[in-house]
């Protein structure tokens, strides 16, 4: 038992918080208030191995493990929580399945420009009928040949705006329910893939949320990811992966929250003292503190067992379920310390206050890891 | 260095050899020792004789020399079956042997520490007062050199131990002029003349442990018993309370996870409409809760303990402290509440760790003392 990062892990972290501190937090304001998709710096954070931090170098990644992913998740999120995500989606819900599942010439053609950051992906499971229910998709697949047809719709794809390839889920045949469901790799530009308007949202505003219509589009069928049918398998699994980096988000949104709480309080006098003089404020700064400690080390943990152990559900369901709501809490509170001042857009925490919410719905509610999290101990014990 | 969250082979062989030692030995007699206010000796001196007792001090003084986290570990585990016993233990280690081992004279740790460490004698810590509380400086108690002896005069309330103790940490004023820095610590045979112990208090939980007051009357003790310097007392009272944290997040970690297995077991067996009500959403999500507060409480007390020589450390102790016992008192009240009225009556284990549950917000600093005391690191570091 011991947590503390190693040498290759605080050089990520440093490496990291300069690139978010010199390229990333000074456009974070910008982005949020016009939605523009930060595509450039993407391909900059790719060049620093920051699209596919766990991919082995041969296939265009970082070759580091699931502890150095968190920290990098939490040091760009800690300034820009858009940038965070769109990160994470590309590291844990495309590359981690193209590592899981690809063959060798999928990784080759696919796998090796996403994880290099040279090109953006995105994860399409969500339908307007089907989010926590993932099974009762309804895009279709249809095997002609040597591809297959697929037709549907999904929504709130992150990155879909921008993305150069999707990971799409459809049945082959909605009679047999999550075991119809299959993955497959689709190129954005394939004829009849469409993309609808940038989604105007509460927070993570930059972060390319889209619809994305499927007409008729065919896809080789050498660019199914797995077997037929394995596709639900295939994406759970990856969602659990994917809270871990979600969990990260929520603990890089709300420490960067806290450090501008922890300074302002300093700074703000009131009643002739800084306002950190007072016990009111300290208990919500003390508060702060130990919530965000005990999220990052849930967060660790569950990076931990993805690494070490061979299962990690309930782990990663957990750090999601409870820095997401540590995050709510910990912005909170910010914002309040800030005062009038923290409502206004001149300051940064109504936007981490905004960006935060979405960590409590997005790879899976609050409701689904509590669900998540009692399957697993009442089957466990 | 790593982020690391497995025990050693020796930690886990630590905790399973407790676990059964708890659940063989401890568990039969608690109701019965709970309802009758019987403090169980016996089983202290069995808890001596595993070294149980002696968890902090090096084997040249008869301990067992362990790490802080096993010594948690077994604190944990105890107090899962009796916090009772679970306090009386952690108050010899923690803030009785723990300090003399510290801060000692060879001579001292020689004369007190085989005793305390086999269990022969038990030990107990006089620092609070009815007048000084969280405020341990405001203390009235007086020690007043005369040749080779100090006479020391005050009284000490709710003394864990008092009665029960062969031996005391004593905190007085040497100069009660000089507030905090006035204050001295004494090792004090509990069997000295001029040392009257109250009756028991009659306390809301823990009643299998002894709480009373202890009065000093023209108290002699020898000046070689002095702990670290004159006028050093306050410092060693806090270094010691910095530490005895630990073993109160470890006992409130014990009881939490004995009031969720509490519930997992119930739920699982009490039927209501027709169906374990484990199956009902709204027990699933009190049950996972539960579980996830777990996981953070004790994710914190772990890297607190593996922490204990940081800078880091006393943030990290008083952080684990302050939401493990918080955490504590949430999931014993849900975990009540998921046994509905037959929570609420004495026959079912979770009655009284309802009431054995609530002491942990307050004694070994209060949660508000807590606060502070992370707030004071974070806006001075």
């Amino acid at each position: 038992m011991q947590i503390e990062l190693n040498e290759e892990q605080v050089l990520l972290r440093d490496t990291v918080r300069q690139f978010a501190a010199e390229v990333v937090a000074p456009r974070a304001k910008e982005i949020d208030a016009t939605g523009e998709f930060p595509l450039a710096y993407f391909h900059q954070a790719g060049k620093l191995g920051l699209a596919g931090v766990c991919v082995p170098e041969e296939f265009g990644g970082a070759g580091m493990d699931m502890i150095a992913y968190c920290v990098a998740i939490e040091e760009i999120s800690r300034v820009c929580a858009s940038s965070g995500v769109i990160l994470s989606v590309n590291n844990s819900l495309v590359c981690d399945p193209l590592m899981r599942y690809a063959s060798p010439e999928q990784k080759r053609r696919f796998l090796v420009p996403l994880a290099a950051g040279e090109k953006l992906g995105c994860f399409a499971l969500t339908e307007p009928d089907a989010g926590s229910d993932a099974a009762a998709l309804k895009t279709t697949a249809k095997r002609e040949g040597d591809e297959y047809v697929l037709n549907g719709s999904k929504v709130f794809i992150t990155n879909a705006t921008h993305a150069d390839t999707a990971l799409v889920f459809a049945t082959v045949d909605p009679a047999l329910k999550h075991r119809g469901i299959s993955a497959f790799i689709v190129p954005m530009d394939s004829p009849g893939f469409g993309r609808g308007h940038h989604e105007y949202k509460l927070g993570v505003q930059a972060s390319g949320t889209t619809q994305l219509f499927l007409e008729n589009v065919r896809v080789p069928a050498d660019q199914r990811l797995g077997d037929e049918g394995m596709g639900f398998r295939i994406a759970m699994s990856t969602l659990d992966g994917g809270r871990i980096g979600i969990a990260a988000q929520a603990v890089g949104i709300a420490q960067g929250a806290f450090e501008a709480a922890l300074k302002y309080a300093q700074e703000r006098e009131q009643f002739g003292h800084p306002i950190a003089d007072f016990q009111a404020i300290q208990f919500y700064l003390a508060d702060m503190a130990m919530e965000l400690d005990a999220a990052r080390l849930l967060v660790y943990k569950a990076a931990w067992a993805k690494e070490n152990l061979k299962r990690f559900t309930l782990e990663a369901a957990q750090a999601k379920l409870f820095a997401s709501e540590m995050a709510q809490r910990v912005t909170n509170k910010a914002l309040q310390i800030h005062g009038g001042y923290g409502y206004t857009r001149d300051y940064n925490v109504e936007r981490f206050f905004r960006d935060a919410r979405i960590t409590e719905i997005y790879e899976g509610t609050s409701e689904i890891q509590k669900l998540v999290i009692a399957d697993w101990i009442l089957k466990e014990s | 260095m790593a982020v690391d969250f497995s025990l050693s082979e020796e930690q886990e062989l630590l905790r399973h050899e407790i676990r059964r030692f708890a659940e063989e030995r401890i568990l039969p007699g608690t109701r019965e020792r709970d309802r009758t206010h019987t403090f169980p000796a016996e089983l202290l001196r069995e808890a001596g004789e595993m070294g149980l007792l002696g968890m902090l001090v090096g084997e040249s003084y008869g301990g067992a020399g362990f790490d802080p986290l096993s010594y948690c570990l077994a604190v944990e585990e105890i107090s899962r079956i009796c916090p009772s016993v679970g306090v009386t233990m952690s108050v010899s280690n923690s803030v009785c042997s723990w300090p003399i081992a510290k801060f000692g004279s060879e001579e001292i740790k020689r004369q007190f520490l085989p005793d305390l460490a086999s269990g022969r004698k038990l030990g107990g810590f006089c620092l609070t007062e009815a007048g000084s509380g969280s405020d341990a400086g405001a203390m009235l108690s007086t020690a007043r050199r005369d040749r080779d002896d100090y006479i020391l005069d005050g009284a000490k309330a709710w003394i864990t131990n008092a009665g029960v103790a062969g031996t005391f940490v004593v905190m007085a004023k040497t100069d009660p002029s000089a507030g905090k820095r006035g204050i001295s610590a004494f090792v004090v045979d509990a069997a000295s003349p001029g040392i009257a112990i109250g009756a028991p208090e009659e306390k809301l939980g823990l009643r299998a442990s002894v709480t009373a007051a202890v009065s000093f009357t023209a108290c002699r003790v020898p000046a070689r018993q002095m702990l670290g310097v004159e006028g050093g007392g306050f410092k060693i009272a806090l270094a010691t309370l910095d530490h005895s944290r630990l073993g109160i997040a470890a006992q409130a970690v014990g009881m939490h996870q004995r009031a969720l297995d509490l519930a997992l077991s119930y739920s699982r067996e009490r039927v209501q409409f027709g169906v374990p009500i484990a199956e009902h959403q709204a027990i699933q999500f009190q049950l996972a809760k539960m579980s996830t507060e777990l996981a953070a409480a004790r994710v914190l007390l772990w890297h607190a303990a593996a922490a204990e020589r940081t800078p880091a450390a006393g943030r990290l102790a008083a952080e684990a402290k302050a939401f493990a016992s918080e955490a504590a008192n949430r999931a014993v009240w849900d975990s009540l509440q998921i046994h509905g009225g037959n929570g609420f009556c004495e026959e079912f284990e979770i009655a009284r760790l309802y009431r054995d549950v609530r002491v942990t917000t307050i004694y070994e600093g209060t949660s508000e003392m807590q606060r502070l005391v992370i707030a004071r690191h974070l806006l001075t570091s």
